[in-house]
């Protein structure tokens, strides 16, 4: 077993643990529904012995032992639904705890690790992954335990009855479960490869689905379908070999049973012809061989679909296991912000090879307006990424008010941001639910004063159910410009102290924008604003303008003195009046 | 899920086969407790040593004879089962590209995607376990019955009782349980939801501080779904109990009967095991019956999810290549609107009305209004993702209507508002364009598109790899890179929908230059909120509330329509002057 798989299982009991008393009682359900399946066919075997031919049965000892069978079959009954309940309980107790806990990382997880990896992936393991490894853990509970205990009871019995009878089965057993071991260590790598696979397949499906417009107005679909098909191929291949050759476990194990089956019965008849054993007993001994391999059929099942559940567990866990982001815990929180930011020779990257922004240096006082232009990649956003705290710099430091944003609660810096960003982002709920975002205790007039100033109200009045109405999906039928009026609405709801309006309206048209302008306008007096635009209409009345090339600042100034200076701003700026 | 099951037709072969080597091997089963009913009364009775040892080598016999048909059993149905799923994704996945912009619209993509993976997953272990089992079950438990009955008909009467008991209880308990295993689906699918969102959003998530809120709203989503696993859970764990409980009352009445029997002297003891080993086979399979329905239910709620999206008809249709009528590429105007209405889905309010004009070859039109104007709707209706609803848009002089869907598309360039990229390197993603762009053709685009330079920075340029979603790139590199994978295309009419918003206006403003003096000069339609960038434009096309309140040329239309004057002052009011002062 490879340590990854040990460490893997010991998580797994960790989370079961939690659950030991209804683990206790599982097994105490199950040991004592497994002792008295076994004892009806004996009780079967006795009465048998009392029928041997016309004229010679005993009535009155076979009622004794129907009653008997009767009442074992009853509490056998009992006990089998308690056991189950109490295993269902469990198993989705702990795949709801592995869940809850995935998603409290997703909660915390760098930036740079929710950026780097596919949403699909990671959905994939939440979703599927854990509901293999569910499957797989009933299956455990439900078959394993039971199986073992079967197996032990039934050899008791039957050393009871014939230790010579016992001997044949004990010894003949362990090639079934050497059979079933040899299955399945050789399905291992199958099972990896077609759950592999299978995240591709999903990833892939994750990408093309949710851009099928572009795709369609591409005519990709038939790449996308040879595409499609070349990973649905081998898919196939890998599930047929993962499925057939695990598959082959119940044959193998059967057969063998077969063989310890016939072998029970040639040694049981040679003994009832001795006498040493009556007609019953053999039957009972019989059914006993049945129920004695059959749970290492069971068991063998089980190993297989624990072990594909292990390989789905081990994804989950990898998740689970990622670093979080640093821990704020301790942090002091920023309060009473005033919005002074100085940037200290602040240098960052992605990636390591590739430098982006290098030694930048800015002070911006309380209250100021500060635009950040410049061509498309030169580290724009990025700056918006560490001002946030998305990610933190590499070098310098970056400090609100003083004091250093990685020593304080990235809620109290973040609460102190209000952010519109240029890709709008809605969540599932309603009109309402989304503006109040930053304000859940907002009372009706002040969010729908905020829609006014963000001129969306018009627009939401319009919809199905107003404020009320459902947004699905990525914010579905309404316009991109509709969306960021609502992301608009969002922050001018909550007003706090320093806002950063990435692109907040490169959406709208310039007549609405002209309009909201007023409302940007009384928001931002008195609050630190960063502000990112193309249209440097936004841009002239900044306080500082900062152009940006390859991440660094080239120049920094206001409108009318950048515009003198004669630089990149100004051809920037008279670019947009060439035809 | 009936329906579904066409997709087996390919694997007739082994969806027959199959279950019959299962038979096969079960009928070797049944004869086993004849076999030891045999060795008891014959064997044991007369004291038969020679006879019992060939008995049991009949028992062997029995046994290999039953591996090697359940192997081959084994492997046609999983051969089948594979099949068949990798058919229901093709279809699936291709259903999925034919349904049109408002079909995707309502349906969501998350359930989509849900559909195509762990549903599927569940469809096939379904069918793989049904060409198994679900004969072979029955199968064993009608043939022990019918075995019994030869061995004594009045005890086996018995079987008759038991076997639709059972049934009763078999299928009343999934009966209940279908429903239930829905409900399960949905609440996982609100689970998924919450996950996904929470990666897409993270930014405005983690800026609103909202971790914590969104956290216990997947805590209650994952507890109502654990909830809903339990109860279902609950009751289908009433199966096994109460097929017990059965199994054992017959075999008590089937003793007691069998004694009468014997005492009368009609059947033999070993006729009495044959019969008792018979229920219990009735038993063991009726278990395996049991969970099988239980995973098989699981299997049909998914499969008739997987259907009922495999059954919305694609809301446009195409007419097929013979019916297609051929553009006329020589004909005068390339783009002309017939009074055209636009509405979405049901809603019964014009998104557009009367949009009514005509556009010469090579010409460039700017599109240019407020948010939600219909700027984007109007483009969009040229290559037909939406259906006019009155009135009529013709391409090259022929109806929409009346191309197939490739022909259409092949004439427009598109480059939408959202700038998507995929997962591949640039190449892969220009050659969208065109598959059998040559890497000069492609760096043509790219250069026109204004992204030489996006290229040049990226390491092994057109092999740069981008990752999903173009995570890698910012918002500008990917918007130029959607602008030239269009232009690889080397389209007759390019639809630019407001797609150089987060360029900034030197480079706008040169992508529009290099566009202009693109060969074979493609008529350009511009959509914009800059009246910049379609000010040049040799006509102006002014939307407002979905209706065209202005035509014409920049200076007529400052002269002539005052919602372009609006829409001009409110961006160059100050600018005009700033820019005569300079010069």
């Amino acid at each position: 077993m490879s340590p990854e798989t040990k460490s893997t299982i010991k998580k797994v009991l960790q989370y079961i643990g939690v659950h030991r008393f209804q683990l206790a009682a599982s097994i105490v359900f199950a040991g004592a529904s497994v002792a008295l399946t076994l004892w009806i066919p004996l009780l079967i075997g006795r009465a048998i012995d009392c029928i041997i031919d016309a004229g010679k049965v005993d009535f009155a000892l076979i009622k004794g032992y129907l009653l008997k069978i009767a009442i074992a079959a009853l509490a056998t009954a009992l006990l089998q639904w308690l056991m189950n309940t109490v295993n269902n309980k469990i198993t989705f107790e702990v795949v709801r705890d592995i869940r809850d806990e995935a998603f409290r990382k997703i909660e915390k997880l760098p930036l740079g690790y929710i950026d780097s990896h596919s949403y699909g992936e990671t959905v994939s393991r939440v979703i599927a992954d854990v509901d293999t490894f569910a499957d797989g853990l009933l299956m455990g509970f439900t078959n394993l335990f039971t199986g073992v205990v079967t197996i032990l009871g039934t050899l008791v019995f039957m050393l009871l009855l014939h230790p010579g009878i016992t001997a044949v089965v004990v010894i003949m057993t362990p090639i079934s479960l050497f059979v079933a071991k040899y299955i399945s260590t050789h399905t291992h790598d199958m099972f990896k490869l077609q759950s592999e696979t299978r995240g591709q397949q999903t990833a892939f499906i994750d990408e093309m689905v949710n851009n099928q417009k572009v795709v369609q107005a591409f005519c990709h679909e038939d790449e996308n379908m040879t595409e499609f098909d070349e990973i649905n191929a081998r898919l196939s291949k890998y599930s047929l070999r993962a499925t057939f050759f695990s598959s082959l476990t119940n044959p193998g194990t059967r057969f063998v049973n077969n063989i310890v089956y016939a072998a029970v019965a040639l040694v049981g008849a040679c003994a009832a012809i001795n006498g040493s054993i009556t007609a019953g007993i053999l039957s009972s001994f019989l059914s006993y061989v049945n129920q004695y391999t059959k749970p290492f059929n069971e068991i063998s099942g089980v190993i297989t679909e624990l072990q594909n559940a292990l390989t789905c567990a081990g994804r989950i866990f990898e998740l689970i296991g990622q670093p979080a982001q640093v821990s704020d815990e301790g942090n002091p929180a920023l309060e009473s912000v005033r919005g002074e930011v100085a940037l200290k020779d602040v240098s960052f990257s992605y990636v390591p090879e590739v430098s982006l922004i290098e030694h930048l240096n800015l002070n911006v006082r309380h209250g100021k307006r500060v635009a950040i232009v410049g061509p498309t990649g030169c580290g724009k956003t990025t700056l918006i990424n560490l001002l946030m705290r998305f990610y933190d710099v590499n070098e310098g430091s970056i400090s609100v008010d003083g004091s250093d944003i990685r020593e304080v609660t990235r809620h109290s810096l973040r609460k102190n941001y209000g952010m519109v960003l240029q890709e709008t982002w809605l969540k599932n709920g309603t009109v309402r639910e989304n503006l109040c975002m930053g304000k859940p205790d907002a009372t009706e007039e002040e969010m729908i004063t905020a829609a006014k100033a963000s001129h969306a109200h018009s627009f939401i009045k319009r919809l199905p159910q107003g404020y009320d109405t459902q947004l699905s999906e990525d914010g579905g039928s309404l316009s991109q410009g509709q969306k960021q009026l609502l992301c608009i609405a969002r922050v001018m709801l909550c007003l706090p102290p320093m806002l950063i309006l990435d692109e907040a309206t490169s959406s709208i048209d310039t007549r609405t924008e002209l309009k909201i302008q007023d409302a940007f306008a009384r928001m931002m007096k008195g609050r630190t604003s960063f502000i990112v635009a193309h249209r440097l209409s936004t841009v002239r009345d900044a306080d500082i303008i900062l152009v940006m090339k390859d991440g660094h600042i080239i120049e920094q100034g206001n409108h009318s003195t950048l515009l003198q200076k004669g630089g990149f701003y100004s051809k920037l700026y008279y670019s947009q009046f060439d035809g | 899920m009936y329906k579904l099951l066409r997709f087996l037709k390919d694997y007739k072969k082994e969806s027959i086969l199959g279950p019959l080597f299962k038979l096969l091997e079960a009928s070797f089963e049944l004869l086993v407790p004849l076999v030891v009913a045999a060795i008891i009364d014959k064997g044991i009775g007369g004291a038969d040593r020679g006879y019992t040892v060939k008995m049991c080598l009949l028992l062997t016999g029995l046994g290999v004879v039953g591996l090697i048909s359940s192997v081959t059993a084994q492997f046609f149905a999983a051969k089948a089962a594979v099949g068949f799923a990798e058919k229901v994704r093709h279809a699936l996945f291709k259903h999925i590209q034919s349904l049109s912009y408002s079909d995707i619209d309502s349906l969501g993509t998350s359930t989509l995607v849900t559909r195509m993976t762990s549903d599927m997953n569940q469809v096939q272990y379904g069918v793989n376990m049904t060409l198994r089992l679900l004969l072979r079950s029955p199968f064993v438990v009608f043939g022990a019955m019918i075995m019994a009955f030869t061995v004594d008909a009045k005890a086996a009467l018995t079987f008759v009782v038991t076997i639709p008991l059972l049934s009763v209880v078999v299928f009343g308990i999934m009966l209940v349980c279908i429903p239930l295993y829905r409900k399960v689906q949905e609440k996982l699918d609100g689970v998924l939801l919450s996950t996904r969102e929470n990666l897409t959003g993270v930014r405005v998530i983690r800026a609103f501080c909202k971790e914590e809120e969104e956290t216990q709203r997947f805590l209650d989503r994952n507890e109502a779904l654990t909830d809903a696993q339990k109860f279902v859970g609950r009751i289908s764990a009433l199966m096994n109990p109460v097929t017990l409980v059965i199994i054992n009352g017959s075999i008590i009445a089937l003793i007691y009967i069998g004694a009468l029997r014997v005492n009368q002297g009609i059947i033999t003891q070993g006729a009495v095991v044959a019969l008792y080993n018979y229920m219990s086979q009735i038993l063991v399979e009726l278990i395996k019956l049991a969970n099988l329905i239980i995973s098989v239910t699981k299997s049909i709620a998914c499969g008739n999810r997987i259907e009922s999206v495999l059954e919305i008809q694609p809301s446009m249709t195409f007419p097929s290549e013979a019916e297609a009528k051929q553009g006329d590429s020589s004909c005068e105007y390339t783009v002309e609107f017939r009074h055209a209405d636009l509405r979405y889905g049901t809603s019964n309010e014009n998104a557009l009305t009367d949009i009514d004009f005509r556009v010469k070859r090579g010409e460039t039109v700017g599109v240019i209004g407020g948010t939600g104007s219909g700027k984007s709707s109007l483009v969009n209706m040229i290559p037909r993702f939406y259906d006019a609803f009155a009135g009529e848009v013709l391409v090259d002089g022929v109806n929409v209507r009346e191309y197939t869907r490739g022909a259409l598309r092949e004439k427009v360039g598109m480059v939408p508002q959202k700038a998507v990229l995929f997962k591949g390197t640039i190449r892969d993603n220009m050659r969208w364009g065109n598959p059998g762009a040559s890497d000069e053709e492609i760096h043509a685009a790219i250069a026109t598109a204004q992204a030489s330079e996006v290229v040049a920075g990226k390491q092994g340029g057109l092999d740069y790899v981008i990752a999903q979603g173009g995570k890698n790139l910012s918002g500008g590199q990917r918007q130029r890179l959607t602008i030239a994978r269009a232009l690889v295309k080397k389209p007759e009419i390019l639809i630019l929908d407001d797609s150089a918003s987060a360029l900034d206006f030197a480079t706008d403003a040169a992508l529009r230059k290099a566009i202009k003096a693109m060969e074979g000069s493609p008529t350009v339609f511009i959509v914009s909120q800059r009246a910049a960038s379609i000010a040049h434009a040799d006509r102006i096309i002014v939307l407002d509330d979905g209706k065209i309140v202005g035509m014409g040329k920049h200076d007529a239309l400052l002269e002539s329509c005052e919602v372009y004057r609006e829409i001009y002052h409110s961006q160059f009011s100050t600018e005009k002057n700033g820019k005569e002062g300079a010069k």
